[in-house]
């Protein structure tokens, strides 16, 4: 049993004292990472892409997951796979670029070629391979042990025995179908992801991504910005939903909504965008009151929300949809790979206020998330006065009465009692 | 066309003098960088020019239908240029150094005093003792019937196959 009961606690929560500490060796050291990846990456369920980036038949793309090479793609038949990405021969990555679309695969080592449908597909001369090569399965490429979806966002599991995909991610479902329900003629992927390296712990970006604490502190450039080009807009949408605050979704996920000054390109309209968008902006938003009623559509026009489903994604619905994902490969190194999301059928000139609010603000060269890296960054720094100085305080909120508001860090410690759970640790 | 082989028209008179000429109007350029002169950098641009950093790994050339690491218009790029002068801009504060280096300068176009310029770039920034490394193309339309001359767009093109510094807070 992989547990860190053989080291001093790392999560401690006393509800009389209201005080909530994570210990900084949860991201440091090299032991606590590689217990992760056992507990943690290697049984629940890992976001692996959108059906909409491989939307024909025989489309494929080749993606990093939970440490693992994958290919996922859709075969002729149109059916949906994910496969491990090396060659049941010796070894070689057999898909080696990142996207396209093909009738079969075929490893470049020594010519073993495979249908879309992962069936061997070689035929060499009587006396090279017995029948189990052609029809045994044995020179098959080696599925994903689980792989599932809900509303076109698939997950992989390397866990054959993990509960089900709908069983794990619980209250968030509710959330990503709100992120779906956008439009009417459904959602995609735009453009090509973005694909950046950070200097720290993976789990000060889980933190980080929900975090409405630090806004203003840290992105008050990116408020300027917007103050100065018409871009923010105070008062919240009048309408019948007006909650604010936080939701433990169950599982260790959980999201922040609220009210948010800038332009949401669903339908939610800023001064900048000008006066001929505005009519347009409206009538998507009356389409959305058509079809989920006034207090749904809006929620789903007016509000943000930051979402992390438990461990490694985000789906954050604010001025633009990001869909980030990130993996560690040292305790102080994370891979972040971030796309962004936007309606099937979205106006141009949506499309491209809806592009531009994603590089300005959640963009590694917009003007919020490189000041979130160094943040991050500094905070990993930081630790290494972790003999002196070690633990993390993530309070905030724990004597309030009443719910939790979306600027406490409930949603954080959501995610660090599953997180403890996962590891064997005791609350 | 033959494109690289026979130079545009315009440049058969003195193609040299015009590119020393643009070279050093780059040098400037990336000298005001260097020394962090960055409100005298954006003076270097022309009003309405654009300042883009497309994806990397890919051949998407369009901000409006591609999702770009940078695609400031000229109110974008002043309002970064402003930014940058904040200390609330935590990730250039403290302030990293910087060093650009240009080379392979090439005039491709030129008609009407508009000079089509590529070059190759590597810039240095280094920062609490990181050295992050970008390296790729720039590709600019330079107004040469003004002195000084005048950016009146620059498209930087990582030759990286992903954003290995992490980020993108500087001017490459």
């Amino acid at each position: 049993m992989d547990s860190i009961l053989t080291n001093p606690q790392m999560v401690v929560e006393d509800r009389q004292r209201h005080l909530f500490r994570v210990s900084r060796r949860a991201f440091t050291d090299q032991s606590v990472l590689e217990a992760e990846n056992r507990t943690i990456f290697d049984r629940c369920w890992l976001y692996l892409g959108h059906s909409s980036e491989i939307a024909d038949n025989c489309d494929f793309i080749t993606r990093n997951v939970g440490g693992r090479e994958l290919i996922f793609n859709r075969d002729r038949a149109g059916a949906v796979h994910a496969f491990l990405n090396t060659c049941p021969h010796r070894g070689a990555m057999v898909v080696r670029e990142r996207k396209g679309n093909a009738l079969a695969f075929r490893c470049f080592y020594h010519g073993w070629a495979f249908n879309v449908n992962g069936r061997f597909a070689s035929r060499f001369e009587e006396g090279n391979y017995g029948a189990e090569h052609y029809g045994g399965g044995c020179a098959d490429l080696v599925q994903v042990p689980r792989l599932e979806s809900h509303r076109d966002f698939w997950f992989v599991n390397f866990d054959r025995n993990a509960v089900s995909l709908s069983d794990y991610l619980a209250g968030a479902k509710d959330y990503i179908d709100i992120v779906a329900d956008h439009a009417e003629a459904g959602m995609e992927i735009v453009g090509s992801g973005q694909q950046y390296i950070i200097n720290a712990n993976w789990k000060l970006l889980a933190e980080n991504s929900i975090d409405a604490f630090h806004g203003f502190p840290v992105h008050s450039t990116y408020f300027d910005y917007l103050r100065t080009i018409g871009s923010l807009r105070m008062e919240a949408g009048a309408g019948a939903f007006s909650a604010s605050g936080m939701h433990d979704l169950g599982n260790g996920h959980a999201v922040i909504e609220y009210a948010s000054p800038w332009g949401r390109p669903v339908a939610r309209w800023v001064p900048s965008w000008g006066e001929d968008k505005r009519e347009v902006v409206a009538q998507l938003r009356a389409g959305l009151i058509r079809r989920f009623g006034e207090e749904r559509g809006t929620r789903i026009a007016e509000f943000s929300r930051n979402m992390l489903i438990f461990p490694n994604l985000v789906i954050n619905d604010i001025m633009a949809i990001t869909i980030r994902t990130f993996m560690p490969s040292a305790p102080d190194k994370m891979t972040v790979s971030a796309w962004a999301l936007g309606a099937r059928d979205e106006d141009s000139e949506l499309r491209k206020l809806r592009l531009f609010n994603f590089l300005e603000f959640l963009g590694p060269g917009g003007f919020a998330t490189p000041d979130d890296q160094e943040a991050l960054e500094n905070c990993q720094r930081g630790y290494r006065n972790m003999r002196e100085v070690g633990w993390n305080d993530i309070s905030k909120g724990m004597p309030r009465n009443g719910p939790p508001m979306n600027d406490d860090e409930e949603q954080m410690r959501c995610f660090w009692r599953q997180w403890n759970e996962r590891m064997g640790g005791i609350a | 066309m033959n494109g690289d082989v026979s130079l545009p028209t315009g440049l058969r008179n003195d193609p040299p003098a015009l590119r020393g000429r643009i070279e050093d109007f780059l040098y400037l350029e990336a000298e005001l960088l260097d020394e962090w002169k960055i409100e005298e950098w954006f003076a270097l641009f022309a009003e309405g020019a654009t300042y883009e950093v497309p994806p990397t790994g890919t051949d998407e050339t369009d901000p409006a239908t591609s999702l770009f690491y940078i695609a400031d218009d000229y109110v974008r790029l002043r309002e970064r240029v402003v930014r940058l002068t904040k200390k609330e801009a935590h990730s250039e504060f403290p302030r990293s150094q910087q060093r650009h280096m240009i080379s392979n300068v090439r005039v491709t176009g030129l008609g009407d005093g508009i000079a089509e310029v590529s070059c190759n770039f590597v810039t240095y920034r280094a920062k609490r003792g990181v050295v992050d490394t970008y390296y790729g193309k720039h590709l600019y339309r330079i107004d040469t019937t003004v002195d000084p001359f005048r950016i009146l767009s620059k498209r930087s093109i990582l030759g990286m196959d992903m954003l290995y510094p992490g980020k993108l807070t500087i001017i490459i």
